[in-house]
């Protein structure tokens, strides 16, 4: 049975106690407690089921490197699958639900794998599923998918919300134990900006537990003392909770702060993600327990021997009353002595070096515990928990020298440095063959902007061991790394802690070494993946030497725990098989981030209404009132159409395509582009810019323009109007207002640069309202303040006066074939102009119109829209827009482009307009075809639609395409196909079907 | 004209610090060479400011100029003044190659205001907001997905600029990121 | 994620404030040139692993087009200039020199 202890752990407070369920069992724990300590002490061993046999699993760790305690977390809009139980703080009302078995924990069907599990080795599933191969998809997959996975996927909205946090420092310290704080007071000292991270609430890390002293003070009483030291400091800042996720190019480091995990019912982010830049990163993040192998080391009650200390020490909760320790080092005998100082008991230290005589292996004989080396585990005894132990030999094949009863099996199979961030954006790591351990190399660290070291890795993580180097390391990580941001460290020595006399450990990475198959096939590498040392040898036999395609072919240290426990132990056994060294087999990318962090926090704040910005018109907010029904432009929503009530869409598209015909039509034009081009070369820059000529251009006239790239294609279109010597005003299109602004400028500022033009954006300045039909005048007249007749503003003029009261622009264009003029006027009074054009216009039977009627009346016109006739493949010359390219010009951008072979080829599709025989609405995007196939056997196509629309105006369906030789055969007859394989019999027509002459809108 | 009406019409939001949109404000754009006489000497005579340095925003009474760029300024003047003095800027430049352009209106600009400013700031722009960063600059930057210029009027307060047709966009993520409960306590 | 120095503003620009513009110092060739020169000119670029001379634009910033020295191997950052010029300035040349000895990049070296 696993319990709460008498004596409270150092973490909790046992006069506060908190409920929480688990699997909708009401359990109680304390403040202080993570919900694995917490389960633990109402002696929920079993925590779960492996990925791909269904074995019971137990608690195996105590921090972030937990494989097996993964919990589907919280309800509805709070629920989150795969969360650590050894990471997550308690509090009242935590509602965790097992993973990974069905009907239940404790019977589970899917455990039959297990009794399979000789059948279901290493790649099994690519193996076996290959043939035949239409029943991947139909059978296999589907069934597959429902019994693999861990967690369900959330089903509703999350309900949180989350927040980014930029921040820019010279040193950033990530590890908040005895080597982060040493470095971080080091740092922080020389007079560095140094924020400090600790990814748990509790600082001072393993020293907490594991003890020693410092400059003759228990440490406990240093960490204590230094945090205040760094509080003191106000150049150091220090952040608990906040775990370093990741290291990037340029000091770009991550930062996972969970804000409210641990307080879910507080106002405020759950998570927030810290994006820091830093000029050195120090990474202090300490080392990850191995386990053992040995035949059952899988079964609730074998844990990592510090997470056996660990719940004892700091929560206070005993995993069982007898504890067996099985280990290769020194360092397990903490967990021994710890375990005799609670008053619990330990049958036995199964060593399996020949011999050891450290302090702490003393120690341990002085306190009377019993101590076998050269011994290993054959066997664990035991179901969905430890019973015992059937004890070998380590040298041996297996052969049961003893059993011992037990509750607990403390393993430790030496330590791994986490190199993880030191390696995310290159570092390089060494074996050290005497600690068997991958340890960064000083000498091949990632690099900055500057091609310096840009991370220095302190204590334990970079392979000190003992208190005393772990503290001398620190302090020069920290001091280097302040000096090389730029500070000047002290020079005070770092305190010291006495050195302690530590027996060599012994790599150990198959108990007992000689063990056969059927043990090893019990004998368990990654416990999250059930991946076993037999399979990661069938591996290499099968061929894999590379450890990337090991990992990908057995799934060794794939998923949530990226092998934090695995990893080395695998690629020992795979070096083994291979009969390599491990510096040459090498491990596997370490990629950010260090743990899973939740999608939430990576969206930060850009959700709901703030998930991407919506640009507003000064009218948006009328339209949207007056049954707009949004489309979106660029980030704009404009009006497609203002539905009335009881109407459909298609039937208010008529209407306004009928009343602005036949009367009056009001368009919220403001998102046109609209830049003003200013200077002495304006007009020469102009010229450039647009493929037609607009120097010639006088003052108070406007002109049509087209504007290519420099490969030739047709990038964007508008009206350009002069409005004085030096100055012009471009019109672009609503997606090219910020496009074309920065393509002026990236040509004004890359190549001519010496042309004396100035450009500015000034779009939003002005509300601009295109008033359409053959009323246009009238209610413009009206409303009053200005000539806008024939003669004083003529068609393809502007002019600026007052309507209304209102200061104004009038250009007298058209993009309907209308009597139409587009006013702008300041955005502030945009709205109060559109209100004012409505109330004058009721006499003329106003009504405002949308997208979707701009698009028919210029169909109507064959004007072309840029996106739709374009697309990027198109030069103008394709849309027969020969009368807009100057011949006279020298240069423009896109000349010479036009000049090559295939764009003058006479075989480029060109635009025609398209008349269905039966006046039905062709598809969208709809090919026409020739007779024949091309080399692919697919039907030969020669054009493609590139408008169409119901026009109201005509009562029948229009439309304009691309079309091979298409100006030549006016009056054919093509097919063009529809998906359901009829064909839609079309003729090729003029595109201008509405008002050839333009005489409705040059009056 | 009296019917004018800014982005936001002054809506403002507390969380624990106070976002306002700070209603009708007058802005030109002025593009010139910044470092001839003639226009020093016009900038000067008719803002009363005098041509700010690099990423420097100078005060004087109702009207401040903030650095944009090499050859651009930003001059803040009443709104209801913009007009005249863009005039009185192209008179005083006569025929100096510039561009004076009234941008009032294409501009919306908000105050963040409390002791934990800096805090609510470093949640939207990639821009150090340390005690570097003090009143007299202006940083033209990116406030989650917009692009944005701020400076400080005091330890307390923020200015923030950004186009008119994002305001609603600019206003809401100000105010999320100033929400209760999102205190950091970092700067 | 880098961070380049924009030479106009005089910021460190974190790369969400930049947009690239791809290779620096490219001749333009117009019309009047051969299908050769043009087709090098729109076509044709470097794609080296090591030094390399790269154009961007501070655009949410101060908007100016500038250009950068890099390696594009360990994103070392020889410098930032105008975008104002055919070549690079001979100070960023003999810091490259310094750091890569015998580089070379189209007609640079």
């Amino acid at each position: 049975m696993s319990t709460r202890l008498p004596n409270a752990g150092r973490l909790i407070d046992a006069s506060k106690q908190i409920e929480f369920s688990f699997n909708g069992k009401r359990l109680k724990g304390y403040e202080g407690d993570t919900l694995a300590s917490a389960l633990l002490a109402n002696d929920q061993m079993l925590v779960g089921r492996s990925f791909k046999y269904h074995r019971p699993r137990g608690i195996v760790a105590s921090g972030a490197e937990e494989p097996n305690a993964l919990m589907n977390m919280g309800e509805g809009g709070q629920f989150e699958p795969n969360q650590r139980a050894t990471t997550t703080e308690l509090f009242d009302g935590l509602a965790a639900k097992s993973q990974n078995h069905w009907p239940s924990l404790d019977f589970d069907v899917g455990a039959i794998n297990t009794h399979l599990a000789r059948f279901l080795p290493a790649g099994f599933y690519y193996k076996m599923f290959i043939h035949p191969r239409p029943f991947w998809k139909h059978v296999y997959e589907p069934i597959i998918r429902k019994s693999a996975g861990l967690g369900r996927a959330p089903k509703d909205r999350d309900q949180d919300r989350y927040e980014h946090f930029y921040t820019f420092v010279d040193v950033l310290v990530v590890g908040g134990g005895v080597a982060g704080l040493q470095a971080a007071l080091a740092a922080g000292q020389s007079g560095a900006n140094v924020l400090l991270i600790e990814q748990t609430a509790d600082w001072g890390g393993r020293a907490q537990v594991d003890g020693g002293e410092v400059d003759g003070k228990p440490v406990a009483d240093w960490i204590a003392s230094t945090l205040k030291a760094l509080d003191d400091l106000p150049n150091v800042t220090r952040r608990d909770r906040l775990m370093g996720a990741g290291v990037y190019d340029h000091g770009y480091a991550l930062g996972y702060e969970r804000v409210n995990d641990h307080t879910p019912s507080n106002a405020g982010p759950r998570h927030r993600l810290w994006r820091i830049r830093a000029k050195q990163i120090v990474t202090a993040t300490g080392a990850i327990e191995r386990p053992l192998s040995f035949a059952g080391n899988d079964i609730p009650g074998v844990m990592l021997a510090s997470a056996v200390r660990d719940y004892a020490v700091n929560f206070g909760v005993s995993v069982g009353d007898r504890t067996v320790v099985v280990t290769n080092n020194d360092d397990a005998y903490l967990t021994a002595i710890a375990m005799k100082n609670a008053g619990l008991d330990v049958p036995a230290i199964l060593d399996a070096r020949a011999s050891a005589n450290g302090d702490l292996v003393q120690q341990a004989i002085d306190m009377g515990i019993r101590l076998e080396f050269g011994r290993a585990i054959a066997a664990v005894k035991g179901g969905k928990r430890v019973t015992g132990v059937k004890v070998c030999a380590q040298i041996g094949e297996g052969a049961v020298l003893s059993e011992i009863d037990c509750e607990v099996v403390a393993m430790s199979g030496g330590w791994s440095p986490v190199v993880h961030l030191w390696s995310h954006c290159g570092g390089k790591l060494n074996w050290d063959v005497e600690q068997q351990m991958f340890r960064p190399d000083a000498t091949r660290p990632p690099t900055s902007h500057d091609g310096e070291a840009m991370v220095t890795v302190a204590g334990i993580a970079n392979g000190y061991l003992d208190l005393n180097n772990v503290l001398q390391d620190a302090d020069q990580a920290g001091k280097n790394a302040a000096k090389a941001a730029g500070s000047k460290p002290k020079t005070a020595k770092a305190p010291t802690a006495s050195e302690a006399t530590i027996s060599p450990m012994e790599p150990v990475w198959l108990m007992p070494q000689g063990a056969p198959i059927k043990k090893r096939m019990k004998a368990w590498l990654d416990f999250q993946n059930d991946v076993k040392v037999s399979d990661v040898q069938l591996a290499a036999q099968e061929g894999y030497e590379s450890v990337e395609h090991t990992k990908r072919y057995t799934t060794l240290g794939m998923a949530t725990d990226q092998g934090k426990l695995s990893n080395i132990n695998g690629l020992a056994v795979l070096s083994k098989a291979l009969n390599a060294d491990i510096p040459q087999v090498g491990t596997t990318t370490f990629r950010p981030p260090y743990t899973p962090i939740s999608m939430g926090a990576i969206a930060g704040e850009a959700r709901g209404k703030v998930f991407q910005p919506l640009r507003r018109t000064p009218i948006h907010d009328w339209n949207m009132a007056n049954g707009a029904d949004p489309e979106p432009v660029g980030q704009w929503h404009r009006p497609f159409a203002y539905v009335e009530q009881g109407e459909t869409v298609h039937e208010a598209v008529n209407r306004e395509v009928l009343n602005t015909r036949q009367n009056l039509g009001l368009l919220d034009a403001s998102t046109l582009g609209k830049i003003i081009v200013k200077g002495p070369d304006a007009g020469k820059f102009l010229d450039m810019m647009y493929t037609n000529m607009m120097s010639s251009l006088k003052p108070g006239k406007c002109r049509y323009g087209l504007v290519c790239t420099e490969n030739g294609f047709l990038m964007d279109d508008g009206v350009v109007a002069r409005i004085d010597d030096d100055t012009y005003l471009c019109h672009t299109t609503t997606g090219g207002a910020d496009r074309i602004h920065a393509h002026m400028e990236e040509w004004l500022q890359t190549e001519w640069w010496d042309w004396k033009v100035y450009t500015a954006n000034v779009t939003e300045q002005f509300a601009q309202i295109a008033v359409v039909g053959p009323n246009a005048r009238k209610v413009l007249e009206k409303l009053g303040g200005m000539d806008v007749s024939k003669e004083a503003l003529p068609f393809m003029t502007w002019a600026d006066g007052i309507i209304g009261g209102f200061d104004c622009r009038a250009y007298r264009i058209s993009f309907s074939g209308e009597l139409s003029y587009e006013i702008a006027v300041p955005a502030s009074q945009g709205q109060a102009f559109w209100d004012a054009l409505i109330e004058a216009g009721q006499e003329f039977g106003v009504m405002p119109y949308g997208t979707e009627t701009l698009h028919i009346l210029r169909a109507e016109k064959g004007f072309i829209m840029i996106g739709d006739e374009s697309d990027g493949t198109v030069i103008p010359q394709d849309l027969n827009l020969q009368w807009a390219i100057s011949k006279k010009k020298e240069d423009f951008l896109g000349k010479r482009a036009q000049l090559r072979s295939h764009m003058a080829d006479p075989d480029r599709w060109k635009l025609v307009g398209l008349e269905t025989l039966d006046g039905s609405v062709l598809p969208d995007g709809a090919y026409v075809v020739a007779d024949g196939t091309n080399a692919n056997g697919q039907r030969n196509m020669i054009g493609r639609v590139t408008s169409t629309y119901y026009s109201a105006t005509l009562d029948r369906g229009i439309a304009m395409g691309l079309v091979l030789h298409g100006p030549d055969r006016m009056g054919e007859v093509l097919d063009i196909p529809k998906t359901d394989g009829t064909i839609i019999k079309t003729r090729i027509v003029d595109p201008v079907i509405y008002d050839k002459d333009g005489e409705k809108q040059n009056v | 004209m009296s019917n004018s009406v800014s982005a936001l019409n002054g809506e403002n939001v507390k969380g624990f610090v106070q976002v306002s949109e700070l209603g009708l404000q007058g802005m030109i754009t002025l593009r010139a060479n910044l470092s001839t006489p003639k226009v020093k000497k016009a900038i000067k005579d008719v803002t009363g400011v005098l041509v700010p340095k690099m990423r420097q925003i100078l005060h004087d009474g109702d009207n401040s100029i903030g650095w944009m760029s090499p050859d651009e300024l930003l001059i803040l003047c009443p709104h209801s003044g913009a007009e005249a003095m863009v005039t009185a800027l192209n008179d005083a430049l006569g025929k100096t190659h510039a561009l004076v352009i009234n941008v009032s209106d294409a501009r919306a600009m908000f105050a963040v205001k409390g002791a934990d400013a800096r805090d609510a700031m470093a949640k939207l722009a990639p821009t150090d907001f340390g005690m570097g960063f003090q009143p007299g600059e202006i940083r033209r930057s990116r406030l989650a997905q917009v692009a944005g210029a701020f400076w400080m009027v005091d330890q307390e307060t923020f200015n923030v600029v950004c186009f008119r047709s994002v305001a609603r966009y600019m206003f809401d993520v100000l105010a999320v990121s100033a929400e209760k409960g999102g205190e950091v306590g970092y700067f | 994620m880098l961070i380049l120095d924009c030479p106009y503003c005089g910021t460190s620009a974190d790369e969400t404030e930049l947009s690239p513009g791809g290779e620096a110092h490219i001749k333009r060739y117009g019309p009047g040139s051969s299908d050769t020169d043009f087709e090098g000119y729109l076509f044709g670029r470097e794609n080296p692993k090591g030094v390399h001379f790269e154009r961007w634009r501070h655009a949410n910033g101060c908007g100016k087009w500038f250009h950068a020295a890099r390696c594009t191997m360990t994103l070392e950052v020889f410098g930032t200039y105008a975008a104002q010029t055919f070549e690079p300035p001979q100070e960023i040349k003999d810091k490259i020199s310094a750091k890569r000895p015998g580089w070379s990049w189209r007609d640079f070296s």
